[in-house]
């Protein structure tokens, strides 16, 4: 009997050292980045890391500027092409698909989830570049080698739609199927239920969802640096070459320990990536669970 | 009354454009893969090593790449669970009555969950620096065991969910322990359990953030820990940089070759969470 007791007495401190050990990975991967990039900070520090734009490693000048908008403009053209399309979707799905339509849908979703970023790459590379080359740029500006910030915006797009499509579909599911007959019984069509009932009630759970998305696609690294160019300088239209801060981070790592200061430059733009996406996580998260505990009251 | 009808049928039309989009993107991505890579497919791709000139377009396979991604993958996968399983037991047997401390610890998971793998890979080559230990097949397995423990703890603790409380509370009330109690939950969630094994392992192997500055890349099969592996998405990533054109196809046949692993996997994974949710008490 003791013996039965006191084997659940040290597993049950064993799996709390597991527990603990795991959560506080959040921590130690924070501090370990921050560790190693302390040297680049004490050097030229924050706001000049940040705002300036000369990226000289050879001459010891590390301006992140140029990486931090190519990652802006990335996630704005993925999230302005996503957020639409996989509202629309998550509306139909929830709100008019026919149960048959729906089980068919729903596992294409899951398909595209499950689908590596690399392939993705590979896609973009293969489709998206010659698309733009050849039907796009075209129209707005003289030369493209399709290599551009549209490019990783489109791929990214499409590499968020399964992130989205399913957070949103199960905020409106949660919604009260009471407020959406008492519109209808009040002789609304369907669309107008939607727009004025069920997006206003789903608010804070699509601003979640579309945060959560912000974060996926500021991290996306092989499939954007495969197809945006890579260029340090500050993008000004959709048709320039970008290059993210993950893309720098994968594409240099192989020279960064024959250069000073190199790889701490390297983990701070990890350092970076990482507060932004735990910041966005944790806001959205914290909506998301807000939602979720209202469902339950 | 004409307007509002034809808002109504506006939209309608916009959502099911939409959805016909959103998945179609699935048909268009596997479909690009699988009518670029096709061509380039053979058994030497999947049944030989690079031979010498391989990345010149002369013969060889990516044996080496498919090996050693099916070891990063398993390795962090077996590592992972035996990580995750303790811990979505303690969340959910170990904690009553602490539930903000519980869901707090949840978050940190979802949390966790949403850090992209570069960061993984750049924190995994920390501790390798740390440690000493060069880019090797023990590196990826690192970096990856970390990047899947958040999906494992997440999948096990959502599965651990579905086992009805009154099932615990017999167990309990029979006099067993509380581990005793998780035994017979663990029982119970055997097919989730599948479920996590597959999700983890999927991410696992398509995965290449984490493993481009931890495992490292080598023509031959790793033999020990120590040595440098070759990853699948590693090898279709350096493939397609080349400018030898048969090097390029041999890169979009690699890519068909992954694709076909993950989706037989999520298809598996998808097959099972159905089945579990049907037996369920």
């Amino acid at each position: 009997m003791n013996f039965r007791l006191l084997k659940d007495k040290i597993l049950s401190k064993l799996m709390l050292v597991f527990t603990l050990a795991s959560v506080s990975l959040l921590l130690v991967i924070g501090i370990g980045l921050y560790y190693k990039s302390v040297p680049i900070i004490q050097r030229l520090g924050w706001t000049e890391l940040i705002t300036t734009s000369v990226w000289k490693p050879l001459k010891g000048l590390f301006g992140f500027f140029p990486f931090i908008m190519g990652t802006l403009w990335v996630t704005a053209i993925a999230i302005i092409i996503a957020l639409p399309l996989c509202l629309l979707t998550a509306l139909y799905i929830v709100e008019y698909a026919p149960a048959r339509i729906k089980r068919i849908l729903i596992p294409f979703v899951n398909l595209l989830s499950g689908i590596p970023p690399v392939i993705f790459g590979v896609w973009g590379v293969l489709f998206i570049i010659p698309l733009i080359q050849a039907h796009i740029a075209p129209h707005f500006v003289e030369f493209s080698t399709g290599y551009s910030v549209l490019a990783g915006g489109i791929v990214l797009a499409v590499m968020i739609f399964p992130l989205i499509v399913s957070i949103i579909s199960e905020v409106l599911r949660t919604i009260p199927q009471e407020l959406k007959d008492a519109s209808l019984a009040l002789g609304a069509t369907k669309w107008e239920t939607i727009k004025k009932v069920i997006l206003r009630k789903a608010l804070p759970g699509i601003v979640a969802a579309t945060v959560l998305a912000i974060s996926r696609a500021f991290g996306e690294t092989i499939a954007v640096l495969m197809v945006c160019g890579n260029n340090a300088v500050v993008p000004h239209s959709v048709f320039d070459t970008g290059y993210p801060l993950p893309a720098l981070i994968a594409n240099n790592y192989g020279e960064m320990l024959s250069i000073p200061s190199y790889d701490s430059a390297l983990m701070f733009a990890a350092l970076l990536l990482f507060i932004i996406i735990l910041l966005f996580n944790i806001i959205s998260r914290v909506i998301l669970a807000r939602l979720e505990r209202r469902l339950a009251s | 009354m004409r307007k509002r009808k034809f808002e109504e049928l506006f939209f309608r039309v916009l959502m099911v454009f939409a959805t016909i989009l959103v998945s179609g993107s699935f048909f268009l991505i596997v479909g690009t893969i699988f009518f670029k890579g096709l061509p380039y497919m053979n058994w030497d791709m999947i049944t030989k090593t690079p031979g010498g000139g391989f990345y010149i377009g002369k013969e060889g396979g990516i044996l080496n790449a498919i090996i050693g991604s099916f070891y990063v993958a398993g390795g962090a996968t077996i590592l992972g669970l035996i990580i995750s399983i303790p811990v979505a037991i303690f969340i959910n047997l170990y904690m009553d009555g602490k539930r903000f401390l519980s869901n707090t610890i949840r978050m940190a998971f979802d949390v966790l969950f949403g850090i992209p793998s570069i960061v993984y890979g750049a924190f995994g080559f920390l501790i390798m620096v740390y440690f000493g230990i060069r880019a090797s097949l023990l590196g990826g397995i690192i970096a990856v065991t970390l990047l899947v423990i958040p999906i494992l703890v997440r999948t096990l603790d959502e599965v651990i969910r579905t086992v009805p409380f009154e099932l615990r509370d017999a167990t309990l009330s029979l006099g067993a322990t509380r581990w005793e109690t998780a035994k017979v939950v663990l029982r119970q969630i055997r097919p989730g359990i599948f479920t996590a094994i597959l999700l983890s392992f999927g991410r696992a192997i398509g995965d290449v953030a984490s493993v481009l500055f931890t495992a490292g890349f080598s023509d031959n099969i790793p033999t020990s820990l120590h040595e440098p592996a070759a990853t699948l998405p590693l090898a279709i990533f350096f493939q397609l940089g080349s400018p030898v054109e048969e090097v390029q196809g041999r890169g979009y046949a690699s890519a068909l070759i992954l694709t076909i692993i993950v989706l037989i996997i999520t298809v598996l994974a998808d097959i099972l969470i159905k089945k579990f949710s049907k037996h369920k008490i």
